[in-house]
């Protein structure tokens, strides 16, 4: 951001006395390389939620030839095993002969969902428990955060191993005694996979929390609401939360692609998400157990590397842009 | 120094906390340890072996009788690998971890503090974009992205580097590669947030003030500070590579413990994984404490009451 500009938005600001959030969001738009990340990230969602329909039979006849051609859903097999990336299919096929665009299609789609929902799950486990610590304070405060610091030194793989293979054993259990069936069953996994990944990735959004309330608590605003007679919840909920919904919105979108990256070393362990399904950890992964001396099957470790490693700049920019933007310093 | 007395002595409830913990976690967890085997002939069989770990005792009792051992030095026999005891398989397999994991260290450090501190240096010019591109970039290819591209590439299209094993000095270089550099990102990132919040301080104004150039301002002053969050990072980092790494060691076959960390959990060698957390917690506990104390040596404002 430019002087000048700075300069100017801080004018205005005051001129038209915005809310430290929209300030931010105003800064956020004068960074042209967050901003553009956030585009890419957009117009990857709209790809990869649009994709079913683009690959379905009926929007392939419109479609002009060479582009109708590469059109391919992730789990059809062709007879071509190793195929090069060619008009046909664009990124190659794999050892099944499936093709490898649609697959890392829906590769990313997966993992920005577990990311995505991780995320989320990891934010209500470490913001309650921050804000509960930082708000009770004193011996509750204590306790809480000794919790927190003994599971930082127990290694996060166990704690997830246990969880997933206990739940994978009891769901194969209740699907082969008939009381679900297999796609009842994949779901729930699916849905442990979120559960689990979130369940280890909330201690720092919890140190964070506690140490936002940990300061407003103090404030002025917060012992006026208590004068009038607010009670814990409305106070905690309404007055202080609310301040630090800038902070945990920055370290969230960080945290996506920690757990994007954590869920392609489950994959890569064959715990995260279970074939034919496939996300790009996974797909990553089966590029790797490919590699051998005699020829190299490049297209299965180059495309799921890069579109990997694209979305996760991409977050990382659109995150580190929002961090600035929300930092309360930028307005100097 | 009282305070850190103290908390060395802490140290000791707290790892027998830990223990606890990860063995509870494992007994809460079904299967047991020789589910993968082949089923015992008879039941009496069965009983033997139970009876022979003490897999027939209440798990109080259990988690007991493996403490004291831990207390004589004795980490008990793996449940897997029948004729090792973990103190064995630990001691032939941590020189390794600890040969890369330091080499990878050295590289983030050695990468980081300087990417870092030249971006810092160089803040809003190209050089600062330049190398805050490249931090986040090494931030963005993890070992699972860096390590199979890495031996396709150099080991087996080009020829130049072994494509695993860990014998001679060549062999070192790709593992090592593949583990520090997404680090050395991380390194970097710390290094320049902790040079640009030191540089908005009074005492480097002050130091401008009397006429330092820049040059000395930036190595004398601002690095002692600037240099804050990235020894705190270094200690958990340090804990976390010298244990050595599930992927790298997976994917160059090299013979560390990080291998053992998932497959212990995956079988349910409960005297497996308890001697490595137990290992993994010391180092971590030990570094932070380490951490600290060079903390309040290099930033003297830092009082530990």
């Amino acid at each position: 951001m430019s002087e000048a500009g700075a300069v100017s938005g801080q004018r205005s600001a005051v001129s038209e006395s915005l809310s430290p959030n929209q300030r931010a969001w105003r800064r956020f738009r004068q960074n042209r390389w967050a901003s553009a990340c956030g585009g890419f990230l957009a117009v990857l969602l709209g790809v990869i939620l649009l994709w079913p329909g683009l690959s379905s039979e009926r929007v392939a006849k419109v479609m002009p030839g060479f582009l109708s051609a590469g059109l391919h859903t992730p789990n059809e097999h062709s007879g071509e095993l190793f195929a090069p990336p060619s008009s046909q299919h664009w990124f190659g096929t794999d050892i099944h002969g499936r093709d490898i665009f649609s697959r890392v299609i829906y590769g990313a789609r997966v993992s920005l969902l577990v990311g995505a929902v991780g995320a989320c799950v990891s934010l209500v486990i470490g913001v309650l428990w921050g804000a509960a610590a930082g708000y009770l304070g004193g011996r509750w405060d204590s306790w809480l955060m000794r919790v927190v610091d003994v599971l930082y030194s127990l290694p996060s793989i166990i704690f997830v191993i246990v969880l997933i293979t206990t739940l994978h054993g009891a769901l194969d259990k209740l699907q082969s005694a008939g009381k679900l069936t297999v796609a009842m069953r994949d779901t729930a996994k699916f849905v442990g996979l979120f559960v689990g990944l979130g369940a280890v990735s909330w201690l720092t959004m919890a140190r964070i929390v506690r140490g936002q309330v940990l300061t407003l608590r103090t404030r002025q605003f917060v012992d006026a609401s208590r004068a009038l007679g607010a009670t814990h919840t409305q106070i905690l909920f309404r007055h202080i939360l609310p301040n630090i919904t800038g902070i945990i919105i920055v370290y969230l979108m960080l945290l996506v692609p920690a757990i994007v990256l954590y869920e392609s070393f489950l994959s890569y362990l064959g715990l995260g998400i279970q074939p034919p399904q496939a996300s790009l950890g996974s797909l990553i992964a089966d590029g790797a157990a490919q590699i051998n001396p005699i020829r190299i099957y490049w297209w299965l470790l180059v495309f799921p590397c890069s579109v990997l490693v694209s979305t996760l700049l991409a977050l990382n920019f659109f995150g580190d842009g929002l961090r600035d933007a929300f930092d309360p310093r930028g307005d100097r | 120094m009282p305070y850190f007395l103290k908390r060395a002595l802490f140290l000791f409830p707290l790892l027998l906390l830990i223990s606890l913990l990860a063995f509870a976690l494992l007994k809460l967890a079904p299967g047991g340890p020789f589910d993968k085997e082949r089923a015992p002939a008879t039941a009496e069989i069965k009983r033997a072996i139970e009876a022979k770990y003490h897999l027939d005792e209440p798990w109080w009792q259990q988690y007991l009788r493996y403490i004291g051992g831990v207390m004589h030095g004795d980490f008990g026999p793996s449940f897997k690998y029948r004729n090792h005891t973990v103190t064995d398989i630990i001691a032939q397999g941590l020189p390794v971890s600890v040969a890369l994991g330091g080499m990878a260290f050295a590289l983030s450090l050695g990468v980081g503090i300087p990417l870092g501190f030249w971006s810092a240096a160089r803040r809003g010019q190209w050089g600062d974009y330049l190398g805050s591109f490249l931090a986040i970039l090494a931030v963005c290819v993890p070992a699972l992205v860096v390590g199979p591209l890495l031996v396709m590439g150099l080991a087996i299209h080009w020829r130049l580097l072994p494509v695993a094993l860990w014998t001679s000095p060549a062999h070192v270089i790709l593992p090592t590669l593949t583990l520090g550099l997404y680090f050395s990102g991380r390194v970097a990132r710390l290094m320049r947030e902790g040079m640009l919040a030191t540089l908005h301080e009074q005492f480097i104004t002050t130091a401008r003030a009397k006429g330092l150039d820049d040059t000395t301002v930036l190595l004398k002053h601002a690095l002692r500070i600037a240099i804050l969050p990235v020894v705190s990072y270094a200690g958990p980092l340090l804990a976390d590579l010298l244990t050595g790494s599930f992927i790298v060691e997976n994917l160059f076959q090299i013979p560390g413990v990080g291998v053992f960390m998932v497959n212990s959990s995956l079988n349910r060698d409960y005297p497996m994984v308890i001697g490595l957390v137990l290992l993994y917690a010391t180092l971590l506990l030990g570094l932070n404490l380490l951490v600290d104390v060079g903390y309040s040596y290099l930033d003297r404002r830092v009082k530990y009451e």
